[in-house]
């Protein structure tokens, strides 16, 4: 196992290498340390899962990569651009991050299907959004991706009549449809049932070797199920890195969790 | 989780409701409508002709349909943008005085060619015509400013309130602000807008008498054209992908930015449409009204416009027009009879309507008709699924 929390230097070839990098990134808060990574780099294509307790930085982390919030210090490299001092919309539209929230966000006064319609990449001018429609390829689309997901048949539902597995698949399927180079997604088991579960671990699998996705778990049978290289945060530092099977057996991991 | 269960309740509410198809509702809107507009625009101009109703009567429906075209405007920014705009009745104010500009310029003026309303206020001995008031002696270049002005000054409002994310309720204090400020300086005589007497004693626009009947008359089939155009416009806005973004941001505007969207864009055009749909009522009000003065875009009166909107129906635009229409015929009716009880009145709708109906009468009707269809009236149709379409 690679050792890690230490200071790395990698060239700027290397770092391009990366679908994601972030180089002795730290942010924070009034003071308070909430982010402080050495290095951290995900390859393109691959999925990545990030677990670690509460507080440990994983959203702060995903907030980085897609511009919520700013770094104190350090630079961030995702696709090949410098997006540290990037806005969120352009982190999203020209790098091409696609983001699912710890608590599903979606358009509640809309129906299931428009959801999906504004998630199509794409037309993102106001004024060109007055006369544009979907094409049938991409209604094909729409309704493929929602099949998967046992949605297809509350497309003209609105959102808010969703139940809450229902509600974090449609977000998952907005990201599919909208089909980023980088992925996040927070926490996208919370509040499922076991068979969602599964069904969402599928999903994600299978997104896999597409595009690049970051995972941020809690539930270890999850995290077992998509079989993907961990990294461990601890008090915003990394603290493990390596299969899940590796991390578990990490001394300062099981100190983290357990130990206070 | 009990959010949850009631969720699950009225799921199964709907599906065990037998709702009327989407097709006879359709079709009872699309009838009501047309009536609507058939009586507005054929049965009253008749009645008048036959004597039934006085000029008086038509000359007031018509200001009231220029209240709805303000409130259509309205509710495309706070019914589907859900950004609560109180400074609406000050771009309706500004539409209202570039056309009020016009008129006077061709009405009674002084030797010198200054109109009398505005020479009353300077009492200065030899006063010339502001500069600005030069361009308001043309016809189009009035009309193109009285939409514009607003357009432009909500632009720019907009732009620095939202870039700085000012929303919620921040931003309808700022507006109220901006329109109490904008109030004081046309209150004032040195502002060369006539003051507070405003602009009065009209006598023609474009060549026509604006004291006969005939053309109070035209003016009334004019309001009533326009704001069946501004409807078809604003429903334009609302059935294209643009009205569904519009929605977006009211529901979640951080989502939509990390979908790579601009709210920012998306507000500020739904503001400024906003705006200039408000212009273009204020200019209809004017000429009908036949004198306009600062007390119109007072605080309240920005105020009055949301609670139209309320009653009527947010998101719906047809709640619009049918809340503006029905509470100023109400008020002018209670308000002859009770004086006194009209303001109580209208407090007791402020906090009932929200209270007791938050989707209006629109909404109301909308439940009743079809209890699985929601107010927006954004789906059904809209949506060109059928059921198995993929195979």
């Amino acid at each position: 196992m690679k050792s890690v929390g230490e200071t790395v230097h990698v060239s700027e070839d290397a770092i391009l290498s990366y679908a994601v990098y972030l180089q002795e990134v730290v942010v924070r808060f009034d003071g308070f340390k909430a982010l402080d990574i050495k290095n951290f780099g995900v390859h393109f294509n691959d999925l990545r899962v990030v677990i670690g307790p509460n507080g440990a930085g994983k959203t702060t982390m995903c907030d980085v990569i897609s511009g919520k919030t700013r770094v104190t210090e350090g630079r961030v490299f995702v696709n090949k651009f410098d997006v540290t001092y990037m806005t969120d919309v352009d982190i999203s539209t020209k790098v091409g991050v696609g983001r699912k929230f710890q608590t599903p966000t979606i358009f509640d006064s809309l129906t299931v299907y428009e959801n999906m319609e504004l998630a199509l990449p794409g037309r993102r001018g106001v004024f060109r959004n007055l006369w544009t429609k979907e094409t049938s390829a991409e209604r094909d689309k729409i309704m493929t991706v929602l099949k998967r997901v046992h949605l297809d048949t509350h497309a003209r539902r609105q959102a808010k009549y969703l139940s809450h597995g229902e509600r974090q698949w449609l977000e998952i399927s907005m990201l599919i449809v909208a089909s980023p180079k980088i992925l996040l997604v927070d926490e996208p088991a919370a509040g499922l049932t076991d068979k969602e579960t599964v069904l969402t671990a599928e999903l994600l699998s299978e997104l896999k070797g597409n595009h690049t996705i970051i995972v941020i778990e809690h539930d270890m049978d999850f995290v077992r199920r998509l079989q993907s290289r961990v990294t461990v945060l601890d008090s915003g530092m990394v603290l493990a890195d390596g299969t899940l099977d590796e991390v578990q057996a990490n001394e300062a991991v099981i100190e983290a969790y357990l130990g206070r | 989780m009990s959010n949850s269960n009631v969720v699950a309740y009225r799921d199964l509410a709907m599906e065990s409701a037998q709702p009327n198809s989407a097709r006879t509702v359709r079709l009872i809107e699309w009838i009501s409508s047309i009536a609507t507009i058939g009586i507005l625009l054929i049965a009253v101009p008749l009645l008048y002709r036959g004597g039934a109703i006085g000029i008086t009567s038509v000359n007031q429906l018509g200001r009231f349909l220029c209240y709805a075209i303000v409130a259509m405007g309205l509710d495309l920014i706070w019914g589907y943008t859900g950004i609560l705009s109180l400074c609406q009745a000050m771009f309706f104010c500004i539409g209202a005085y570039a056309i009020g500009m016009h008129i006077v310029l061709h009405g009674p003026l002084d030797g010198d060619g200054i109109p009398r309303c505005l020479f009353v206020v300077t009492s200065v001995f030899d006063f010339q015509l502001p500069v600005f008031w030069k361009p308001f002696e043309s016809l189009p270049i009035a009309l193109l400013l009285g939409t514009m002005l607003p357009g432009a000054l909500a632009y720019v409002l907009g732009y620095f309130a939202f870039r700085s994310r000012v929303r919620g309720v921040y931003f309808s204090i700022i507006t109220q602000a901006m329109t109490l400020a904008v109030f004081l300086i046309f209150q004032r005589n040195e502002t060369r807008l006539c003051g507070t007497n405003g602009m009065t004693n009209f006598e023609t626009l474009a060549g026509w008498d604006l004291t006969s009947s005939n053309v109070k008359l035209g003016l009334y089939v004019v309001t009533v054209v326009a704001v069946v155009l501004v409807y078809i416009a604003c429903r334009m806005i609302t059935m294209s992908r643009l009205g569904r973004l519009l929605v977006a941001v009211r529901d979640s505007e951080s989502r939509l930015r990390f979908a790579g969207y601009n709210p920012l864009k998306l507000k500020l055009f739904a503001f400024t449409v906003a705006a200039i749909i408000a212009g273009i009522g204020g200019m209809l009000y004017t000429p009908q009204n036949g004198i306009i003065t600062p007390s119109k875009m007072m605080p309240g009166e920005s105020i009055l416009i949301v609670i139209w909107v309320a009653v009527g129906g947010r998101g719906t635009l047809s709640g619009a027009v049918i809340g503006t229409l029905l509470i100023n015929i109400f008020a002018n009716m209670l308000s002859s009879t009770f004086p006194d009880a009209w303001p109580y009145f209208l407090g007791v709708l402020f906090i009932a309507v929200p209270l007791f109906m938050p989707e209006g009468l629109i909404g109301l009707w909308r439940r009743f008709a079809r209890p699985d269809v929601n107010i927006n009236d954004l789906p059904a149709e809209t949506v060109p699924v059928k059921e198995g379409a993929v195979a």
